[in-house]
Parts: C-alpha cells; structure tokens; sequence
C-alpha cells in the first residue's frame, strides 16, 4: 500500500488522525495545547464530563499491553462522554491467526468512530489508517497510543504541555532525555515536538549501544557523559530502561547503568537550579532514576500523569470534530 | 518455422553490433543477421522498425516458488512473467519448500519447466542440506540432475568451517558457488538499513557491516580455496569497493546487483510502505551512487531482477512483519534501460549486464545474436514508457514498489528458441 503523504492531516491542513508528531504545524501542536488548558480543570470539578464526544464510539486496541496509557485514554474518552470498548488483543483475535486489517475492518462494521492503537509494530497505525482511507472510511478515526519503536504522539504532547506548563517559552530551553532513545517511542515523538516548537537545544544522553544511527538528524545534540549532558539544562527527561536490555548485549547490569546514567541528586545539580524532572513513567526506581529524585520538589511525574488526560482530551475531541 | 525480424535495431553487446539489420531464423538458430540467405522465406514476418532486437536476457535470480510456495507464485505465473519481460533464461534460487538439495526436485522442476514451453530454467542447488548450515549437499548429483551452481539462498551461513568445507569441496569438481555476503548475526531483527530513515521510523536496522563482514569472510575462504564464486545482491558502497580491490588483487570473482537497489534507497521507505520492505534492505543515497558507479565500471557485472513475487496478505502488515521482496521479472528491463540512461551507459554497455554477462556468469552460451546462435530474443521498443500497474504485470506477485511509476521500455516480442512467446 503506497502511503504518498503525511496521512494524518486532511487537504485543509486538519487533524484527522494523531499518527506522529513528526511534520505537524507548529500551529497544530499549539492548538492542541490550547485546547487541552481548560480540560485540565474538569478533573477537580464534582461532575468531570464533557458532552463533546456523546454517542461516539470510541475503541481502544491494545495489541500490546499497558495499564497507564489505556486507562488515561480510558478517563479520556469518558470525560468525553463517548462510549469506550477495551480490546486486548494480544490475547484474542490475533492469536487466532486474524490479521490485524481484518480486526480492525470488523470493529469497523460495529461502527467505530475512534481508534486508539497500540502496537509492537512500528508503522502500524499508519497501516491502520491507510487502510481506513483505502476502503472508504476516512471519517473513522485512529490515534497512534504507541508503534513499536516510531511514536508516542500523545506522550510526546503531553510533554510538551509539561514543559509549557512550568517554564512557558520553548525558544529559550534546553532539554536532555536520558537514557534508550534507540527503543523509545517516547524519545522520538517528544523530539520531534520540541524542534517543531522553536527548542534550540535538544540533546540526547545514553551509551552508544541505546542511541540509533545518526540520531544528530534529529535535530539534537549527543553527549555521552551524563554530567556533561545534563550541564545547565532545563528540563531532564528520563527514559523508562527495560529490563531485557541486559539480555541483547546492549548493556552489562542495571546497576552499572545506573551508575553512569541513573539521575541522582548529585548529577542532577548538574542542571539548573529550577530544572524540572520528567518520566514517562513507569519508573524503574534505583535503576534510571533514585527514588529522592523522582519523588523530589523537582519531579513533576506526576502532573505529567494528570496533563496526560487533558491532552488526550484534546486530541480526541479535536479529531472527532474533524 | 522460419521468422523474419526485419529493419530492428540490432543490439548485441558481445560482439560489438548496433545497426539496422534484419534477423533470420529457422529450426530455433538464427541463421543470418544482415541480408536474408538465399532462398530464405520466412512463415512470419515481425516489422521491428524502431524496435531493438536484443539478445534475451539472462536473470541470475527469480524465484518462481515452486515447490511448496505456490500460494505466492508459480511456475507457469512466473515463467509467463519471465518471457513478458524480456527474460528468456533464469537462474532460480534454491529457497523452496523443500529447498532444492536433492536431485529428484531439481529434475521435477527441470521437466515442469521445460513443459511450460517458455523461458529456460537453470536451477541453483542448495549449498547444504535444508539450507541449514551444516551438512553438505551431493553437489556431484544435483550437477548431473541439472543445476549450475549452489547457494543458500537467503539463509546466511554463519558457520565459516561449513563455508570453508563447501568451498573445499565445490572447487575440487569446478562447482560454482554463489553466495549474498550478509552476516547471520548483525542482520537478526533488522528491516531497515542503519541510517537516518530507519532511526526516525524507529524500524530495527541492518548495518552496512552486516554485508562487508560476511563480504570479508567470503573472500577471504574464496582466496583460500580457489572457489569459482559469484557474489549475489550487493547492497552497500563498502561492499562495492571491496570487491573492487578483490578483482583489482586479481581474483576471479564476479558480482550482482538487483535493479531495485539501482533505482531505489530508504527514504523511498515513506511512511512504512511495505512494498520497499526488501532484502537487503534499500540503504542510502550515497550506497546506491556507489552501486551505480560500480555497475558502470565493471566491479559489478551482472543486474539481477531479485524477483520475489509475494502474496498481498503478507504486504498489508505493518512494515517490520511484511515479507521482504518485489516482484521482478517484469522490471529488469526498464530498470536497466532507466540506469543506463540516466548516468550515459550507451545502450549495448547497459544491455551487457542482463545479457551476456550474467551467460557468462551462468556458464552458458547464450545471451548473444549471431549467426548459429540459438534465437533466444527481446524486441523492445525503447521509445514507449509504460506505467507500472498490478494490472499490467503477469507475475503473481503484485508487489513492488515502483507501482505507479513510469520506465523505459516495452517488450514487443519474446523469442526462446526461435518461437514467439510473447508478444504485445
């Protein structure tokens, strides 16, 4: 299937689908953004609903697992006021030899409107998307929760309203993420995000083996050395390490890699004094990060985790409306 | 049956010729290029005015999946492919189901194919029982049974002591091997070459050292052994240049590269188009400028179709679980003809690459128009450019990614053995 352009904006420019964060306006990010400042409120009112989404149906596919991500896309939807069906796939139909076209043309004839897509692949929800376009169905809706090793777009937002949040101008930050950009989504979408908003100073901190090929094409500088790294910089964003690294030969021990890349009171005073501390959660404690971090006046874990639900809010209602 | 070409534009880079001239044919041999013989009235006269009469060409590498693969493909499917091409002789690799390691499959296929009445078939035996590596195959008996030489296919032999035994043993009776140079190892997981692309895309990658370690093991066993070898697909400026410093050592050894890989690099990937999901994989802007340039200058000597026709189901999967492969046969032509004109090959030089050289590398008399040679021939017209459609192809396989773009070239009539097997 030929995908010629940018699939997830129609001929006028709008949002139809959230697929990547990559080659967005700059004005979309913003607008997004935007529009998710007065969600962030309805969660601290008594009836947190919205009815902006009423009778639409919105499905999350979840072909690889995840708690955190499906329940905020869950409270999400529901804020929305827009019926929401859970699907595990990764222990139903796939398993049955479906393909992943086929289940998504079956939900299709239950009248989704929605799509929230996770998938160990990456590209899957373009695939999903392009499929939807190719059998003409482009009102149907897909948001990317996570392909494979591409993007975290809602992730990567969600970040971004983070950042905007405490320290507004992104022309005048620099940000580090630390740690497995060669396997993170996360790392891919917030980078993207960032150079699209005018941050002039994005690097990238790991060892050699979990930083991919040319990454400088990016848009952001490499650094080794953590401390170097994380010199005068005003936002760190760490990175969730998984376990099975040490099993590729990509890395010794959890401990020696937290020795050198583990962000820790003492690295941390590398950075400015108002730094603040992301994660993307969920957090190895005492292996990326010690826990005096993570649970200090610096951390903002978990706001992130609450902008999280706005954003998402934001996305889904923008699309929908499209 | 006596054929009359009349008024092409005869193209045979072996010898040198390109000029106007009338080709005659009787009893499957051409019997004169230039005026008729005496007395000679042909049963059919083709007007190839403004067309080229070309040898027909030599592909070292279409799979045409059978046995075992024939939901993908089949012989008759793909040698209908073959001859709409221009492709009147092919090599077809060893990686069926079951691989071909023993000479009953390799006669089986022999005889289907000969029964298709089309395009020749010359069967490459597996270097190893099952292609696994370990055991080697009769090679004595897949020889008699009809197969000119013996690879792995697309399955990497990592154990360099079984190489070197089955170089050992193929050079004791002047078997030919042909090898990919790509390492078992630094290839496990990829599906994109390391570079820019793949890391936006976040798709595992394959390094370009993936291809010049193997390289340098393969050579190095070549060397040892004295093996007649034959590099297949290669795919990274590195590997061109060490083969360029291998030939330019002396050594005799010859090497391919397939026509995507001429044409195509990462950045034609887009957004996860499985179609450009290949193997090995499209490398950079810079590993395809080498390629071309060391087409141009010899260091590789053959273009191959790498024809891999694949069913759709196993394209409209994301990009990292779609099988590799574009189908072929239908493209080496244009493919060629498109190379050849874009970086000032002249017409005979590029038409030597999918002619005479892979004939050479195959260790048969073909690929050549003259007098007593057999009237296996392309008639193309090089002025037409046609539009790569599913529906313009007879392969079975549907795939590839040029879909949508427009090439050089259209085959008018196919000869094999002085009978027209295609025409339009």
């Amino acid at each position: 299937m030929t995908i010629a352009r940018n699939p997830q904006l129609d001929p006028d420019g709008k949002l139809v689908h959230l697929l990547t964060l990559e080659g967005l306006p700059a004005e979309t990010i913003v607008s997004i953004l935007d529009t998710a400042a007065p969600f962030a409120s309805i969660g601290e009112r008594e009836v947190k609903k919205v009815p902006l989404m009423r009778g639409k149906a919105v499905f999350n596919l979840f072909f690889e697992s995840s708690t955190r991500t499906r329940t905020t896309f869950e409270i999400a939807a529901k804020r929305l006021s827009a019926d929401v069906i859970n699907l595990n796939i990764g222990a139903s139909s796939t398993s049955k030899g479906e393909t992943l076209l086929d289940t998504i043309d079956n939900l299709v004839a239950m009248n989704a409107d929605m799509f929230v897509v996770r998938h160990a692949q990456s590209g899957a929800a373009h695939l999903i998307a392009s499929h939807l376009h190719a059998t003409g169905k482009p009102h149907v809706h897909v948001v990317n929760a996570g392909d494979g090793r591409h993007g975290h777009p809602t992730q990567g937002l969600l970040d971004l309203y983070t950042i905007r949040h405490y320290k507004r101008d992104f022309r005048a930050l620099s940000v580090a993420i630390v740690g497995d950009v060669l396997h993170s989504r996360v790392a891919r979408s917030l980078i993207h995000g960032l150079t699209t908003l005018g941050t002039p100073d994005v690097r990238v901190i790991g060892p050699k083996t979990l930083l991919p090929t040319r990454v400088e094409g990016l848009g952001v500088h490499v650094h080794h050395d953590m401390r170097e790294g994380l010199a005068g910089c005003d936002v760190v964003v760490m990175l969730r390490l998984q376990s099975e690294r040490m099993k590729g030969a990509l890395l010794p021990s959890s401990g020696e890699y937290f020795k050198h890349y583990g962000l820790t009171a003492d690295k941390l005073a590398r950075a400015k004094p108002d730094a603040i501390v992301m994660h993307p959660g969920p957090m190895n404690r005492g292996v990326e990060i010690d826990s005096p971090v993570a649970d200090g006046e610096r951390s903002v874990i978990l706001p992130q985790v609450t902008f999280g639900i706005a954003v998402r809010m934001a996305v889904m209602s923008m699309i929908a409306g499209a | 049956m006596r054929i009359e070409i009349r008024g092409g534009r005869v193209v045979d880079p072996a010898s040198r010729t390109d000029r106007t001239a009338t080709v005659c044919i009787e009893d499957g041999r051409i019997v004169a290029v230039g005026a008729a013989p005496e007395g000679f009235r042909a049963d059919r006269t083709i007007a190839a005015s403004g067309l080229v009469v070309a040898p027909g060409l030599v592909d070292l590498n279409a799979r045409l999946r059978e046995p075992g693969l024939e939901h993908k493909a089949t012989l008759d499917s793909e040698l209908r492919a073959a001859v709409a091409g221009g492709v009147t002789r092919l090599a077809c690799p060893p990686d069926t189901d079951p691989p071909l390691d023993e000479p009953g499959l390799v006669e089986m296929l022999r005889e289907r194919a000969r029964h298709a009445r089309r395009a020749h078939v010359h069967p490459v035996g597996a270097l190893t029982v099952g292609l696994a590596g370990t055991t080697l195959t009769e090679m004595g008996e897949l020889a008699d049974a009809g197969c000119i030489a013996y690879s792995q296919g697309d399955v990497p032999l990592a154990d360099t002591q079984v190489m070197l035994r089955a170089m050992q043993y193929a050079a004791t009776f002047g078997h030919r091997v042909w090898l990919r140079p790509h390492d078992a190892h630094l290839t496990r997981g990829g599906v994109a070459h390391d570079g820019e692309i793949a890391t936006r895309l976040g798709l595992p990658a394959v390094p370009s050292c993936a291809e010049t370690v193997a390289l340098g093991t393969i050579l190095a066993l070549a060397r040892e052994t004295g093996v007649r070898l034959h590099l297949q697909r290669l795919s990274t400026a590195e590997g061109v240049a060490m083969v360029r410093e291998a030939k330019r050592s002396g050594m005799a050894v010859t090497a391919e590269v397939a026509a995507h890989h001429l044409h195509l690099c990462d950045m034609d990937i887009g957004w996860f188009d499985a179609q450009a999901r290949l193997d090995p994989p499209l490398r950079g802007t810079r590993d395809r400028a080498a390629l071309r340039a060391g087409l141009a200058d010899g260091t590789i000597d053959v273009v191959s179709s790498d024809h891999a026709p694949v069913d759709d189901d196993a394209k409209l999967v994301p990009f990292g679980e779609a099988e590799p492969g574009a189908t072929g046969l239908e493209l080496l032509l244009s493919l060629t003809l498109k190379w050849g004109a874009e970086d000032g090959i002249g017409l005979a030089d590029a038409l030597a690459r999918v002619t005479v050289s892979p004939a050479a590398v195959l260790g048969v008399d073909a690929g050549v128009i003259g007098v007593g040679a057999a009237a296996d021939l392309c008639v193309f017209d090089p002025a037409v450019h046609w539009r790569v459609e599913r529906r313009a192809l007879a392969s079975q396989g549907r795939n590839t990614p040029f879909l949508g773009h427009e090439l050089p070239g259209r085959v008018r009539y196919t000869l094999v053995g002085g009978l027209v097997v295609h025409e339009a």
